[in-house]
């Protein structure tokens, strides 16, 4: 957005209370691979410049990437500056921060879609002696007791923390909700080159039918390795990790779980194959049928005969469990009235439109498909950055009908805090 | 699809209802009741009339009885069906109904739909011979046949959809917290 903004020459200052990449630096654990290849992380006139485009950044990639990117554009900003407070003033907003505060007129919330793990409250219900991690405390193996460990949620970070602390030597239980299967490579190609040549990644927030399902859906399960595997359901059973339905109470220190797992199974196994079947029609459509290599199904995920519907979790058979049940955002330094009864920012495509001058980025399908995601940055925030300056112009323009332009003068942002 | 689906679903009045709920979250809090008398034996009668729901009481057209009983083979009457198989009924009409609706909303016109359902449970649990047996059923099957114009695939879609839709599925897939009292 800052490259963006600079581009309109719009005077603006980035806040950040860690440094650049923070959440890269600080929130992660130590093998994440980005799940996107090389080749799509592009920023505003960035873009990854190695050997290995169709691979896979490991974290220190991912920063430099990043930082690099800040360098190079010289983007405004102020590191280690945490905004405790945003409040609604006359034409525009008052931030404070631990430095002191400023005032502006718009405003980009920036802050991402992943500031804290979204653990579901029964965890209160789980036994003293079973030790908890969530995704922004686990960071190896190491860290585990000895014993079996429970991971709940499979979206890409429940599959990818599953297959890395089974290969640690612990027995692994893994428990199953909803889904996104995907393969990793089809008829010889990433599945994002597909999800971005056929269009679907760039399919616009308001041409989706069931937009809120679409915001809510899990991470695909996808790995980023130097082979390109397929990390599915087969794969981790195959290799004795046991596979249970989604967690559905903890009591009296037992867990228990959904005994629906066949057919979270068939649902994630038919929307797959729903959209393999759009990515072939977009091959014969746009004649590159003979450019990729033939079409491909893959086998049902295989559901067991039954599975465990609980677990003692006072018998020592599980030593910890990781919660990988998601993220949600941080909003509680915004103290304006635009958060629903749940927490969720209310916007049009990242306008907020209940607080003139504000806007969101990077929110699950915010704009587009891949708008959470680096590549999805770019075209978000050129679409943001021209409603923001029509907004900017609107307030000086001669129509006076803004208030902002009274105190126009106020609204200069200090060198310095 | 051409001409117009009609299953006698009003999914027009479900996506309204469903819009509404977001501005009135309350509304959504429903209370369903059953009372139940005991006849004599395993013999008892559950009738159903009135429900909460829409922030006010409610009530259906008119009062509903079901009478349950147990087999002969468990030396009862057989007034009626077991309460285990009017939980059956339970999960098939959930689903059946669910087909009906998912159908609708994707404009798929049903011809049939038949359910056939198989619980399997060892009754060594509820008569307490083998403490290692549950009471409930082991495992349940259900299997639908679905007449319509729609490909395979998109039956099989239908069905899914309509268990992740279910009530009843849901309450028999996963733990629900239940409270008995004397009074
Ligand atoms: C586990 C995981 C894996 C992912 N893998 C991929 C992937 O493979 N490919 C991909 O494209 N995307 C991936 N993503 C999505 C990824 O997070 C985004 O692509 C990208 O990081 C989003 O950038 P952002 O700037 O919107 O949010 P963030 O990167 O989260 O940046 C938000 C920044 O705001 C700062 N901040 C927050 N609150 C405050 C405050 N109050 N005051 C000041 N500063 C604040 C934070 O410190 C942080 O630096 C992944 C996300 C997660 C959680």
């Amino acid at each position: 957005m800052s490259r963006v903004l600079t581009g309109h020459s719009i005077d603006h200052v980035v806040l950040e209370r860690g440094e650049v990449a923070n959440s890269w630096r600080q929130e992660r654990w130590d093998s994440l691979r980005l799940l996107t290849p090389n080749w799509l992380s592009r920023l505003p006139g960035y873009a990854y410049a190695g050997s290995d485009p169709d691979g896979y950044m490991n974290l220190a990639e991912v920063v430099s990437f990043i930082a690099g990117f800040a360098a190079e554009t010289s983007a405004p900003v102020r590191t280690d500056t945490t905004v405790t407070a945003v409040r609604s003033i006359e034409g525009g907003y008052q931030v404070v921060t631990q430095l002191g505060e400023i005032r502006c007129r718009s405003l980009v919330l920036a802050t991402g879609a992943a500031n804290t793990p979204r653990v579901p409250d029964l965890h209160r219900a789980v036994p003293q002696a079973v030790q908890c991690l969530t995704t922004f405390s686990y960071r190896n193996p190491d860290q585990l007791p000895s014993g079996g460990v429970l991971i709940v949620g499979a979206a890409a970070t429940g599959v990818q923390l599953a297959d890395e602390i089974h290969r640690s030597g612990r027995p692994v239980t893994l428990c199953v909700g909803e889904h996104v299967r995907l393969p990793r490579t089809y008829r010889g190609r990433d599945i994002l080159w597909w999800m971005e040549n056929s269009g679907v990644w760039n399919q616009r927030y308001d041409q989706i039918e069931d937009l809120e399902r679409a915001r809510r859906l899990p991470s695909p399960q996808l790995v980023g390795t130097p082979e390109h595997s397929t990390l599915e359901l087969n794969t981790l059973s195959a290799a004795g990790i046991e596979i249970v339905g989604k967690l559905a109470a903890v009591r009296d220190g037992c867990a228990l779980f959904s005994g629906g797992l066949a057919n979270q199974f068939a649902l994630a196994d038919l929307k797959m194959e729903r959209l393999l079947d759009t990515f072939d029609a977009w091959a014969r459509d746009s004649h590159i049928d003979i450019e990729v290599g033939p079409a491909e199904r893959f086998p049902p995920t295989r559901a067991p005969l039954s599975t465990r519907l609980s677990l003692d979790l006072r018998s020592g058979e599980i030593g910890s469990i990781v919660w990988a049940t998601g993220y949600r955002p941080d909003y509680r330094w915004l103290n304006v009235p635009v958060i629903t009864h749940k927490g969720e920012l209310r916007h049009d495509g990242g306008v907020v439109t209940e607080a003139p001058g504000m806007y969101v980025l990077g929110l699950p399908v915010l704009r587009r498909r891949k708008s959470t995601f680096i590549n999805g940055a770019e075209a978000d925030a050129r679409d943001l950055a021209g409603h923001l300056a029509g907004y900017l112009a609107a307030c000086a323009g001669p129509q006076q009908d803004c208030a902002t332009r009274r105190r126009q003068e106020s609204f200069e942002i200090p060198p310095h805090l | 699809m051409g001409q117009v689906v009609n299953n006698g679903v009003n999914v027009d009045a479900l996506l309204a209802a469903r819009e509404a709920l977001k501005n009135t979250p309350a509304a959504g809090e429903f209370t369903w009741r059953a009372s139940c008398k005991w006849l004599n034996g395993t013999h008892a009668r559950s009738t159903i009339q009135g429900f909460r729901g829409l922030g006010e009481e409610q009530s259906h057209k008119s009062e509903f009885s079901f009478d349950t009983d147990h087999p002969q083979v468990f030396a009862s009457e057989d007034n009626g069906a077991t309460p285990v198989e009017v939980v059956l009924v339970g999960l098939a009409s959930c689903l059946t109904a669910g087909v009906a609706a998912v159908a609708q909303n994707r404009g798929i016109q049903l011809r049939s739909v038949e359910a056939r359902l198989e619980g399997k449970m060892n009754i060594a649990g509820i008569l307490g011979a083998d403490g290692d047996v549950r009471n409930g059923y082991d495992s349940i099957k259900v299997t639908f046949h679905v007449d319509a114009d729609a490909s395979k695939k998109d039956i099989e879609a239908l069905v899914a959809q309509s268990q992740k839709r279910s009530a009843v599925f849901d309450i028999i897939t996963n733990p629900t917290n239940v409270t008995v009292e004397v009074v």
